[in-house]
């Protein structure tokens, strides 16, 4: 962190947890005997309680979204660009709310956690969740932070499927909806990379089954795989270009080299392979990948978008990145369309940007005029 | 605010659900939801008309309009407007078709290209026309498609589609009792009130 945080950082952040005791029924069927939350809150709630934005986090998330937490932090949370004073999720007027979803691996419960039944981690035993599952959790922090309804409801990727079924679960909690770089299912092509990288992990003979944290190993190289995997379908083949093209990082293109990294693309990804592996839970990403490919919006409502959307109140905002291929501009205008034909109030902002699904993570002019112009507009409703 | 953006909203119904076609900054929209309590939808590519319309808090869907509108269902908007766009479109025929399956009715208004002044320039000069209204060059407009108020009612007759109304305004008011009698000759603007 710099020695002083930037006019427009929220600074100095600290975590906090919500326990809750009473039991949680699962879409699986099966119930976890409770729960915790960690959670992090940026600006004030007003005091009317209308000004609260909830932050769905994606795949390899967590609440630590903006600000930092010690004088010695690298880096801010994951959505620093977007969340601040004068940002366009602006703390001078939004009171922000983001959480570990349950299933994570940041503190709140998940497959590291003790399994009170036990006495040992989780691991592999804990139960399969689906998004609407961090949609009630994420009902009862509201509940407990006695908001009364989300003036936004924000996110990307799995984030923003989050967004959506909170428009359906909880239709009149949500006055506005901002789904980015998502899709109302996942197709075959984003089920297969899914596939990949959890047989990846699980083909790691340190993996044990998934009973590794009990063994006292982790399964390092399974997991930098899949995120090695994983990362390639977050770029774009363009943005790969021209960010690494063919450097070397050793050696010369006529002989080649005999060190084990020869190109700067290779040096990259074993980078973000080997940080994230160290930093995250395998069975998380197991589960998390699940969720994502499990994810369909309308599959209750017979398949039809329509159908579903006709019960949401939100005003909806859907973003897409042109070089995204993950989940493609594309797959936001069948939400939009969805939405149309619903009657529902709807914008739709396709953004050109060379840095394929990641993009709504990056600080991009036009993405953050978009965001600035429609939260903005919330805020002056707000009053 | 544009008078020909005044003028049409007579003709749209309080309570109806509207589609702007290539709606700017959203002002049409912004002004139909407070006067009419109409549930408007914006269709805009410009980047900068689309954050004017958020910040409004006007619905508006990036998309290119030559790339086709068969995401909007079929009868799913009261009325269809399109403001001095249809010019600059590849198939402004195709395009009335399509307003009047996606609305109800539809309102079209276009700069008339008959107008004496355009008449004049490319009569007696010898120049394509340019003017305040339309102050393009011909090698670098976006206006493909210029028509004639004559042009356009005959385009109707042979599609069978009716003109419920019809008026003809300048740049900020209502045009002289002549322009309304010769309209192809002195309106400037022509706004049409049209359904199948």
């Amino acid at each position: 962190m710099p020695a002083t945080p930037a006019a427009d950082s929220v600074g100095l952040v600290t975590p906090q947890r919500e326990v809750f005791n009473e039991p949680f029924r699962l879409a699986c069927g099966r119930e976890l005997p409770g729960y915790e939350l960690v959670y992090e809150t940026y600006g004030e709630l007003n005091e009317d309680r209308s000004n609260a934005v909830l932050i769905c986090h994606a795949l390899s998330g967590h609440h630590h979204a903006a600000g930092y937490h010690t004088l010695d932090d690298a880096k801010p949370g994951w959505w620093d660009h977007y969340i601040g004073p004068g940002k366009p999720i602006d703390t001078n007027r939004f009171f922000v709310v983001s959480l570990n979803n349950i299933g994570g691996c940041h503190g709140s419960t998940g497959p590291t956690s003790i399994n009170p039944e036990t006495g040992r981690p989780w691991g592999p035993d804990f139960p399969s969740l689906r998004c609407r599952d961090w949609v009630h959790s994420q009902r009862a922090l509201m509940a407990r932070l006695d908001i009364p309804h989300w003036a936004i409801c924000i996110g990307g990727s799995l984030g923003g499927m989050q967004v959506m079924r909170w428009t359906l679960e909880y239709p009149e909690l949500v006055r506005n909806a901002v789904v980015i770089a998502s899709a109302m299912k996942l197709s075959a092509q984003n089920i297969a990379f899914n596939e990949i990288a959890r047989q990846a992990i699980t083909s790691d003979p340190d993996f044990h089954g998934g009973y590794y944290l009990e063994r006292g190993t982790i399964p390092a190289r399974g997991l930098a795989l899949a995120r090695m995997v994983g990362h390639i379908t977050y770029l774009s083949a363009e943005g790969m270009m021209a960010r690494f093209g063919r450097d070397l990082k050793a050696g010369d293109l006529t002989v080649g080299s005999e060190a084990e990294v020869e190109f700067q693309v290779q040096s990259y990804l074993r980078y973000q392979g080997s940080t994230f592996s160290r930093a995250f839970d395998a069975n998380t990403y197991i589960l998390m990948t699940r969720a994502l490919d499990y994810f369909d919006l309308a599959r209750e409502y017979n398949d039809d978008p329509v159908a579903a959307f006709s019960h949401a109140q939100a005003r909806f905002l859907v973003i897409s990145f042109t070089s995204d291929w993950r989940f493609a501009p594309t797959r936001s205008r069948e939400i939009v369309n969805a939405l149309v034909a619903a009657r529902k109030e709807v914008s739709y902002a396709e953004i050109d940007a060379p840095h394929g699904h990641d993009a709504f993570l990056v600080p991009i002019p036009r993405y953050q005029a978009v965001l600035r112009s429609f939260l903005g507009r919330v805020a002056e409703e707000l009053g | 605010m544009r008078y020909d953006l005044t003028r049409l909203q007579e003709w749209i119904k309080p309570g109806s659900r509207v589609l702007d076609l290539g709606c700017g900054d959203g002002a049409l929209l912004e002004a139909l939801a407070r006067s009419r309590q109409v549930q408007g939808l914006g269709v805009e590519m410009d980047p900068d008309h689309i954050n004017a319309c958020l910040a409004r808090g006007i619905s508006v869907v990036e998309q290119d309009i030559n790339a086709g509108l068969g995401n909007f269902e079929t009868k799913s908007f009261d009325t269809v407007v399109m403001t001095l766009a249809i010019q600059a479109l590849e198939r402004p025929h195709d395009a009335l078709d399509e307003m009047l399956r996606i609305g109800d009715e539809a309102i079209v208004t276009f700069p008339n290209f008959g107008h004496w002044r355009c008449r004049w320039q490319l009569g007696l000069l010898g120049r394509m026309p340019v003017s305040r209204y339309l102050p393009y060059q011909w090698y670098d407009t976006p206006n493909i498609h210029f028509c004639t108020v004559r042009d356009f009612e005959t385009l109707c007759r042979e599609k069978g589609l009716r003109i419920l109304n019809r008026a003809f305004v300048g740049a900020h008011r209502e045009v002289s009792a002549i322009a309304q009698r010769w309209p192809n000759l002195f309106g400037v603007t022509a706004i049409y009130h049209i359904a199948r």
